[in-house]
């Protein structure tokens, strides 16, 4: 998987020639801004189950995957217009992110088993769609190539090369997280959703149905997991079963990064982990990409142990 | 010199004064009780003196030394041990291994020790187990050693947080109500219990309590604490006829 | 230190097995592929042990255990590599691995053991990815190493014999320091770390002791796995291996040796044992596997022992070992 749109710049600028300098570098960032967003879109579904029950839902990633499946089959094997393949491929992945809650995590809520073997079994259900999925009657474990639904013309504005890949994918992420701020913020069930993420009791005693809670959250998060894979196999054009999986881990080291359970921290921890790796592989060297994003983190979790936006919850003794 | 000094002690969250300017001098011996309505800080005051949070302003002083700036480890270790409002034992270990924690700093054998059970090992944890079960048994636990704290009744457990507090052989014990949900027949048994380890174990003992009965009849020397500051101090009977005392905290359970 | 009747049946119980199992393999009844597994098998579980030590006793959730199984794969390598093949390197490369493991941990432990719960998770399997990196990049600075292509050539110096009585050692050591009071203090820091520091714990110390611990444990697994295949690829150090041992720990019931030791063993066999399925099925092997894993956490989220020991060996004068079921209630 190769981040990065449009071809790699050299791995070291001239500086000599500064105003180019400036100019790679400002596609740099473009190129880590793309990423970074969509990262941001699966951050923010880790986030979201994070701050309500408190589980790391490894099966997160797959459904990321699933996704981005769900889009190439739909404008590439189903025939329909692409834009239409993304909102339905958003519909159905939410689905099965509500059912992967209801069948696997809410029977262990429910028994009150320790939060570790949720854990554990959320590792399952991700292995479980990814062998499943790579089967070959179904996905089968090849890469895929996603043919691109409309041209990616490069255009240069100010000297600034940018593409309609580009623009088409931060303005759809923008957009997603306009309609998500509207929903947590200004909607009954975005009011409950904070609720529960308090405190999940209280909630309950104040009449909130909190299961059904849970269950949106799942959906909404995995609705925006899928918009991800869409916008990923728009602008890197290759899928396969086990794509999820890198991606979602760093997702997840995002949100971490950001404070988990924090929305615009898993925002702002998705742009750094963007922008970081997409400038290490250009400006260093690509083989360190994750080992440095990683120290990032660990640095960042040094000076704040809660992320960059979460909150040190002290203790009551 | 008296055992624990605090100097104008005050503990601010943000812009909330949980504690403000409290003084107390425990002389060594004495058993002290400190009292208010809920929220009036009392708990912030143990959490202070054990270094949980340092104070926001003046001064702890241990037996002469100052305790700012430790681990709320090194408190303890320095002869400090409390009991919790709500009951923190460890509850997936025995009552026997709860107790037995207290005495890891003075545990007396190494690593090496632990990893091959040498001679000094075994002998010296027999010495600790034995230590241990007598505690147990001073609290009337002993046919509980080996069950798992989490599973004995609330009573019960309220005894072994005190036994594992014992373990520690502090000079000062910080009790935050002992005697929260016990019946006046179990109230009784702790005075006599509180006041028999006392004399046994050459203890210091600073108490928070709401149970007046218990308070009236066992502290020598009351503090009143309300909305965070010293209202008055004194004997019982002193405390009892204080008009800003009634008036702030209407003693539940014993009428003058 | 006058051995009591306990102790010489386990002892004589555990040279009994070791000669059963050594006299199966020299008359081939269990054949090469399946004398491979059981090595496998037993070098897992002192690696879970490790995991064990570090998360099911004092609760630390680390995420990048594997990472110290490849410091101590790749440092023995190195060592026999470079120097020789006789006894005397491989134990010499053993303890090298053993020691730069601990040496990673204790370092790597120093600024992240504080963190709570879930983010000493992130952070472990950040470091867990760092090392990985590494290890994929060692034919830049040690091309012997061999980087992503990885490692060839390190003699076969894994026996039975030596992962057999290594295994033994291994749950000796981690049941001794489990029945101490150092063991004790790690698992007060599981329990309820505030309290235990308020009750004069060190807990750093004892988180660290743990964590250094088990990683040592996780980079003698390493040291004794480099030695059994004759090829080391950085794949096999990566977070998904993590998880494996993760889920072994958490299968066997966290607070358990004997639950690790028991799950560990099955494990490796039941992933080979799947191998056995007709060609038609084999790709349903990983589906098994999941759908398995997942089934088996709902119906029982507390694990295989659920905290609880096998006391058939308890020491003369110890009581019940803290994290397991008293006395009465110890179950095989």
């Amino acid at each position: 998987m190769a981040p990065g749109q449009g071809g790699k710049p050299p791995a070291l600028a001239n500086p000599s020639l500064g105003g180019q300098f400036n100019v790679k570098l400002a596609e740099q960032l473009l190129n880590g801004l793309q990423l970074g967003f969509v990262y941001a879109l699966i951050a923010l579904g880790y986030t979201m189950v994070y701050g309500i029950i408190r589980l790391i839902n490894f099966a997160h990633g797959d459904v990321f995957m699933i996704g981005a499946f769900l889009f190439f089959f739909g404008f590439n094997v189903w025939g329909l217009p692409w834009w239409l393949a993304l909102p339905l491929s958003m519909v159905l992945s939410a689905a099965i992110g509500m059912a992967i809650e209801r069948l696997a995590y809410r029977p262990l809520r429910e028994r009150g088993a320790p939060r570790i073997a949720a854990l554990i079994t959320a590792i399952g259900v991700s292995l479980f769609i990814e062998y499943f999925t790579s089967l070959k009657f179904v996905f089968s474990a090849n890469f895929r190539v996603v043919p691109r639904p409309f041209e990616d013309t490069r255009f240069v504005i100010g000297g600034l090369g940018i593409s309609t890949v580009q623009i088409f994918v931060i303005a759809t992420v923008l957009v997603l997280l306009a309609i998500l701020q509207f929903i947590v913020y200004r909607t009954k069930i975005g009011k409950a959703m904070r609720a529960v993420s308090v405190d999940q009791d209280a909630a309950r005693l104040m009449g909130v149905n909190v299961d059904q809670v849970i269950s949106f959250t799942f959906g909404l998060g995995s609705a925006l997991a899928a918009a991800a894979g869409c916008l990923f196999a728009l602008a890197y054009s290759q899928i396969s079963p086990f794509m999820g999986i890198m991606p979602g881990l760093k997702a997840f080291t995002a949100a971490v990064l950001g404070g988990i359970g924090s929305i615009p921290g898993a925002v702002l921890g998705a742009l750094i982990m963007g922008e970081a790796e997409v400038l290490t592989a250009g400006y260093l060297t690509s083989n360190y990409r994750d080992a440095i994003a990683m120290s990032l983190l660990i640095v960042v979790l040094l000076f704040r142990p809660a992320g960059l936006l979460g909150k040190a919850i002290r203790e009551k003794v | 010199m008296p055992l624990l000094e605090c100097k104008d002690v005050s503990r601010f969250f943000g812009g909330l004064k949980a504690v403000s300017g409290f003084n107390l001098t425990l002389e060594v011996g004495e058993l002290v009780g400190l009292i208010g309505p809920n929220g009036a800080g009392k708990t912030t005051v143990f959490n202070v003196i054990t270094q949980i949070y340092p104070p926001s302003l003046g001064t702890v002083t241990f037996q002469g030394k100052d305790l700012m700036g430790l681990q709320p480890y090194q408190v303890c270790q320095r002869g400090i041990a409390r009991t919790f409002q709500n009951i923190r034992l460890y509850k997936q270990m025995t009552a026997l291994d709860n107790v037995l924690t207290a005495m890891h700093p003075r545990a007396g054998y190494g690593l090496l020790g632990a990893f091959f059970h040498t001679p000094g090992y075994v002998r010296r944890e027999a010495e600790l187990k034995a230590e241990a079960l007598s505690l147990l048994d001073r609290m009337g636990l002993s046919h509980r050693a080996t069950e798992l704290a989490g599973s004995l009744p609330y009573g019960e457990q309220r005894r072994l947080e005190i036994a594992r507090a014992l373990a520690i052989r502090p000079a000062l014990l910080l009790l935050d109500e002992p005697a929260a949900g016990m019946n006046p027949n179990e109230v009784d048994n702790l005075v006599q219990m509180v006041r028999g380890i006392k004399m046994d174990f050459g203890l210091t003992i600073l108490l928070i309590e709401h149970q007046m009965g218990l308070v009236m009849n066992l502290c020598e020397r009351l503090v009143v604490l309300d909305f965070g500051e010293t209202l008055a101090e004194g004997n019982p009977a002193e405390i009892q006829a204080n008009p800003k005392v009634l008036e702030a905290y209407l003693g539940k359970g014993v009428s003058a | 230190m006058r051995p009591n009747r306990k102790t010489l049946i386990a002892a004589a119980a555990v040279l009994g097995l070791y000669v059963v199992i050594e006299l199966l393999r020299q008359t081939n009844v269990l054949d090469g592929y399946w004398q491979q597994v059981m090595d496998l098998s037993l070098i897992i579980t002192i690696s879970a042990l490790g995991l064990s030590l570090i998360y099911g006793f004092a609760g630390q959730f680390s995420l990048g255990h594997a990472a110290f199984y490849g410091i101590g794969a790749y440092t023995s390598g190195f060592i026999t590599k470079s120097y020789g093949d006789t006894p005397f390197w491989f134990i010499l490369a053993l303890i090298a691995g053993v020691t730069a493991a601990m040496v990673a941990a204790f370092l790597i432990g120093l600024p992240i053991l504080r963190l709570k719960s879930d983010y000493l998770g992130i952070a472990t399997l950040g470091f867990g990815i760092i090392v990985k990196v590494v290890l994929d990049n060692t034919d830049k600075w040690a091309p012997i190493m061999g980087g992503s292509r990885g490692m060839l050539g390190i003699p076969h110096l894994t026996t039975f014999a030596w992962v057999f009585w290594l295994t033994v050692a291994a749950v000796l050591l981690c049941r001794n320091l489990i029945l101490s009071s150092h063991g004790r203090a790690m698992i007060t820091v599981r329990e309820d770390e505030v309290a235990a520091d308020i009750m004069g714990i060190d807990t750093t110390q004892s988180k660290t002791l743990a964590f250094v611990v088990g990683c040592g444990l996780a980079g003698l697994a390493g040291g004794l796995y480099s030695h059994l295949y004759p090829f080391l690829h950085p794949t096999s150090f990566d977070f998904l291996k993590s998880l494996d041992v993760l889920l072994v720990v958490v299968l066997g019931g966290l607070g358990s040796l004997t639950g690790t030791v028991v799950t560990a063993v099955a494990w490796v066999f039941l992933l080979e044992g799947l191998r056995i399925l007709p060609e038609a099925f084999l790709e349903w092997r990983g589906v098994l596997y999941a759908l398995l894993l997942v089934v088996v956490m709902i119906t029982r989220p507390q694990g295989l022992m659920g905290g609880k020991e096998w006391s058939l060996y308890k020491s003369k004068g110890s009581s019940a070992a803290p994290g397991k079921g008293g006395n009465s209630r110890a179950s095989a």
